[in-house]
């Protein structure tokens, strides 16, 4: 009996659904209805993922396979493990929630903004799912294009700048990737991604492959110093855009380094963890300096990404180093789960917290902190929902923000007692740039007519609030479901990086 | 004999006598049915196309001592020529008319060069190769002249003569250096000999003319100079047709002549197909950025094109001529789909040949700028269209070559390259429509718009499903 292609379905769906969307070109309500409900089956579709899911093993589940390309033995292989199925629920739980935004701000060719959102759902499914290392790449690279059409067209004053020069830095990152595929094919002649993982590498071509997805991964995560793009591409994107850019495709980046970069050439990892770890925290603490002194409401959250994706970094080889130290796997292995949960939890809170700035944006026009003051006056609920996503960005106890950085910091405190000291600065410094623009943004005075004017959120922005503030609070609360999810894994992808590959 | 010899020449025998029928003829019928020429042509080559697929097979048939071949190579090259040349007529004809260029003698002439593209496919001799050159290169001349109250147009077939003609030159006299060394015009007796001598100093000489004349034909650099001011100069019509099959019969030439003939010689050719990848690609890539024509623009792109194609070449085994093969195919058909953009909006008295020109496009026409995206992006190498798998298949092979270096080079390049594609759909998109040059954008005809869907269709679905396509490649190559 033949399993119901689910994957398939996951990526199909919203494809086929957004170029249904981009037909209704004269009904835009129409469009806006049919992408919210597809986006929401296709999430409730995703579930299926989480029940039918084997926690005790670390083997790829759901596998579709079949030939793709023969001359070139490229395969349409599908497949999920522990460390990529919450990213893939996490990608159709955004989706619906930034169409669901976008409901009202966007006038103009809305089934085209309804489409591209849709499209790239099935995308980013695509890239989490993708066992080729053509399919994968395909999928990385055809996401930039709806994403560049997106803050292109919908985007702010410097839209053009922002959008060519988003495309070209991640293009210019993923090529070495590709070059990177094709030579571990020429050894091997497969594009499996499994088979990558498995064959035997020489030192040199291990760091030289290393650095190539370093290049690929650095650029899209983005980490010090080839951050620059992500600033002005959230600043200029529509909310939906910037949602989905902080929330998932920054993810890719980590995921990029689970997936290839520690399994494929653990030697090399293990050779320039150092420089790795050294970018993470030049990113956790200068960035988040950084992001102390902007100006606009939507850089400083931006900045915050890059600081908080610096810990994801820092989580994933943080284990040669514990290993160096203790040789104490458990340690590895809850470095590598903080950053995993780190990254659905930065998911969370980096969607509210853009979709935060959007719901002020829609009034006021003007992301500008100095333009604000006093919100808390005239809307009260927002004020609660934007505290607590606040306190979630700065690591509160009780809210996503702090599982995983708790976790990276502690087993930061295994591999050194430095890096744990310089990591665990942001949990003031990210608690100083995140209460201070609330500080300044919420409370206080009402500073001019237009605050005073603004209403409070109404019952969409409610309800898009509230489940997110749902999801951050239970996340931080009860981790135990998505950590159960992902043990198995996490414990596979140590031993693959404490595999010698050295042939 | 008889039989099989009419078999095996049956496609080139169809497009000869329907290009002397139709020199005839349009003079009896050119006043009265102005369509007929046209209408004529097109059913010819459909039905030379159909010939060939109906007696397609991959085993080699040669014919008067070895000078002529047909093989799956052969065909596989022709029907993409006919194919290119098809539309290439059909998305021209308006343009022409508009400009009052359309007269038979253009399809006449039109039909000669695919002559002289199709022996060149299947020429397996120095001579034939040569006669299939000059048919090829003489009409195309004189289409381009055609348009014979245009500075430009007589500016660039005066250019794209003499240096035409001097690579020409270049080549036949490398041809006689080979054929003093090795005494043979034949290719398969070249080969033969080759593989078994040891190398000369003649040989080299004669190598590097031949080389010569082949990057002036491919329009490498750093012999690429005319390419983009013909080009420009050329009435779009015939650009249109200048920069796809004819590029495949440069494929033809160097195949039979570098691979069948002189592959033996591969230590001494590929060092110097390298230094001509690497400057092409970097002269496509880096001077296109400076472009505000955009027919200038997607010349300096064919520059680059050409880079890749000798990427496959240089790998000297037969997944990379292969690989090559595809290129140069998809190659045409992305730059007929871009032509014919051009073509699709340029009015009587406009020509829609700047960049600035497509302003807006996006909301004046959203088909065609959907054509134009799909087309760009391929060019660009993005996934998933099958520009991509052009690119991909051409590193693969560069880097199973050993090659890891150049293939790194060959992306940086295509990621320079990617700004300027990406600027055309800036332009299209994001750029609102300039007030003066509001020309209306809707399509003319209705060959323009579904022939341009079709290109569009073909080149994303080709991405989505390259399978059967590189199969075929790959087997004919192998056969």
């Amino acid at each position: 009996m033949t399993q119901f292609p689910l994957l398939s379905a996951l990526i199909w769906l919203p494809i086929l659904s957004g170029l249904l969307v981009l037909m209704m070109r004269h009904q835009p309500n129409l469009a806006k209805q049919f992408a919210l409900w597809s986006s929401v089956l296709v999430f409730i579709l995703s579930l299926g993922l989480y029940t039918g899911f084997d926690n005790t093993t670390a083997q790829m589940q759901f596998v579709e396979q079949a030939s793709w390309i023969s001359a070139f033995n490229i395969q349409y292989f599908l497949g999920v493990d522990g460390l990529s199925m919450p990213l893939v629920i996490l990608t159709t739980f955004t989706t619906v929630l930034a169409v669901w935004s976008a409901f009202d701000c966007i006038k103009e060719r809305v089934e085209q903004y309804m489409a591209a959102f849709l499209i790239m759902n099935g995308i980013m499914v695509g890239v989490f799912s993708a066992l080729d290392a053509v399919l994968f790449y395909v999928f990385w690279e055809v996401l930039l294009v709806p994403m560049f059409l997106v803050i292109g067209q919908w985007g702010g004053q410097r839209r053009v700048y922002a959008t060519i020069k988003f495309f070209l830095y991640t293009f210019l990152g993923s090529v070495f990737m590709l070059i990177a595929f094709l030579y571990m094919y020429s050894q091997i002649g497969s594009f499996s991604l499994l088979d990558f993982q498995a064959m035997p590498l020489g030192f040199t071509a291990q760091i030289l492959i290393f650095l190539a997805f370093l290049i690929a991964f650095a650029v899209k995560i983005p980490m010090f110093p080839v951050h620059t793009w992500l600033p002005d591409a959230h600043v200029e994107a529509p909310t939906a855009g910037s949602v989905v850019l902080a929330a998932i495709m920054l993810k890719m980046g980590g995921y990029g380094f689970v997936r290839l970069s520690l399994p494929m050439a653990p030697d090399a990892a293990n050779e320039l963890d150092w420089l790795v770890i050294s970018l993470s925290i030049i990113a956790i603490v200068y960035i988040s300096v950084i992001a102390m002194v902007q100006k606009d409401m939507k850089k400083l959250v931006a900045y915050s990404s890059i600081a908080h994706m610096g810990f994801v970094t820092l989580g994933m080889f943080l284990l040669y180093g514990i290993l160096r130290n203790t040789g104490e796997v458990q340690g590895a292995i809850m470095g590598l789960e903080g950053a995993m949960i780190q990254m659905i939890s930065h998911g969370l809170i980096s969607a509210a917290m853009f979709l935060a700035i959007g719901v002020m944006y829609d009034r006021m026009h003007t992301r500008e902190i100095s333009a604000y003051g006093g919100v808390v006056n005239t809307m009260p609920v927002f004020a609660v929902f934007v505290l607590l996503f606040a306190m979630a960005n700065a690591g509160l106890p009780g809210t996503s923000g702090f599982v995983g950085e708790f976790m990276v910091i502690l087993a930061a405190f295994k591999s050194n007692f430095w890096i744990a000291l310089a990591a665990a600065t942001t949990l003031i410094l990210g608690a100083a740039y995140t209460l201070w623009m609330v500080k300044r943004v919420i409370f206080g005075d009402v500073v001019n007519h237009h605050v005073a004017e603004l209403s409070d959120l109404n019952r969409r922005e409610f309800a898009i609030m509230s489940i997110l503030a749902v999801a951050v609070v239970a996340l931080g609360f009860y981790p135990a479901p998505v950590m159960d999810i992902m043990h198995a894994s996490v414990a596979h992808l140590v031993e693959q990086a404490m595999t010698s590959k050295l042939p | 004999m008889m039989d099989m010899m009419l078999q095996v020449l049956a496609p080139e025998l169809l497009i000869l006598i329907a290009a002397m029928t139709l020199l005839v003829g349009d003079t009896f019928w050119g006043h009265r049915y102005k369509a007929l020429t046209f209408q004529l042509t097109l059913v010819s080559i459909a039905l030379t196309a159909l010939v060939i697929l109906a007696s397609f097979s991959t085993t080699s048939v040669q014919l008067f001592n070895g000078a002529f071949i047909r093989d799956g190579v052969a065909d596989v090259l022709k029907l993409s020529m006919l194919f290119m040349t098809f539309f290439a007529f059909l998305f021209a004809r308006d343009y022409l008319v508009q400009r009052n260029i359309e007269r038979g003698e253009y399809y006449v002439l039109g039909l000669l060069s695919l002559l002289g593209m199709m022996v060149l496919a299947s020429s397996y001799d120095m001579v034939t190769l040569f006669m299939g050159l000059e048919i090829m290169s003489l009409a195309l001349y004189a289409m381009i002249a055609m348009q014979k109250d245009s500075g430009f147009a007589i500016e660039s077939a005066m250019k794209y003569f003499v240096l035409g003609a001097m690579a020409t030159g270049l080549l036949l006299y490398g041809m006689t250096l080979v054929y003093g060394n090795v005494g043979s015009l034949q290719l398969a007796t070249i080969y033969q000999t080759l593989a078994t001598t040891e190398e000369s100093l003649v040989l080299s000489l004669g190598l590097v003319f031949i080389l010569v004349g082949l990057a002036f034909k491919f329009g490498a650099a750093p012999f690429h100079n005319w390419v983009p001011d013909v080009y420009h100069g050329s009435p779009t019509g015939i650009t249109l047709f200048l920069s796809s099959a004819p590029k495949i019969a440069a494929f033809a030439l160097m195949f039979r002549l570098l691979i069948e003939g002189l592959e033996a010689a591969l230590m001494q050719w590929q060092s110097i197909l390298i230094i001509l990848a690497i400057l092409s690609l970097v002269v496509g890539n880096v001077i296109a950025i400076a472009q505000t024509n955009l027919k200038r623009m997607l010349a300096y792109s064919t520059i680059s094109h050409m880079g890749f194609i000798l990427l496959g070449f240089l790998t000297g085994n037969v997944g990379g001529y292969a690989a090559a093969m595809f290129y140069v195919v998809i190659y045409a058909l992305m730059s007929l789909g871009g032509f014919a953009v051009i073509v699709a909006l340029s009015r009587k008295g406009f020509e829609a040949d700047n960049i600035a020109d497509l302003a807006g496009l996006g909301k004046r026409n959203p088909v065609l700028a959907l054509t134009m995206l799909v087309i760009v992006l391929s060019m660009a190498g993005i996934p998933p269209f099958v520009g991509f798998y052009a690119k991909l298949v051409v590193l693969t092979e560069v880097v199973e070559a050993g090659l890891t270096w150049l293939a790194v080079f060959a992306v940086v390049m295509s990621v320079i390259g990617a700004y300027y594609y990406l600027r055309v759909i800036k332009v299209m998109y994001f750029d609102q429509p300039a007030e003066e040059n509001a020309h209306n954008a809707d399509f003319a005809n209705a060959s323009l718009r579904y022939g341009l869907i079709l290109v569009a269709t073909l080149v994303l679905m080709l991405g989505i499903l390259p399978d059967g396509l590189l199969t075929l490649f790959n087997d004919v190559m192998m056969y």
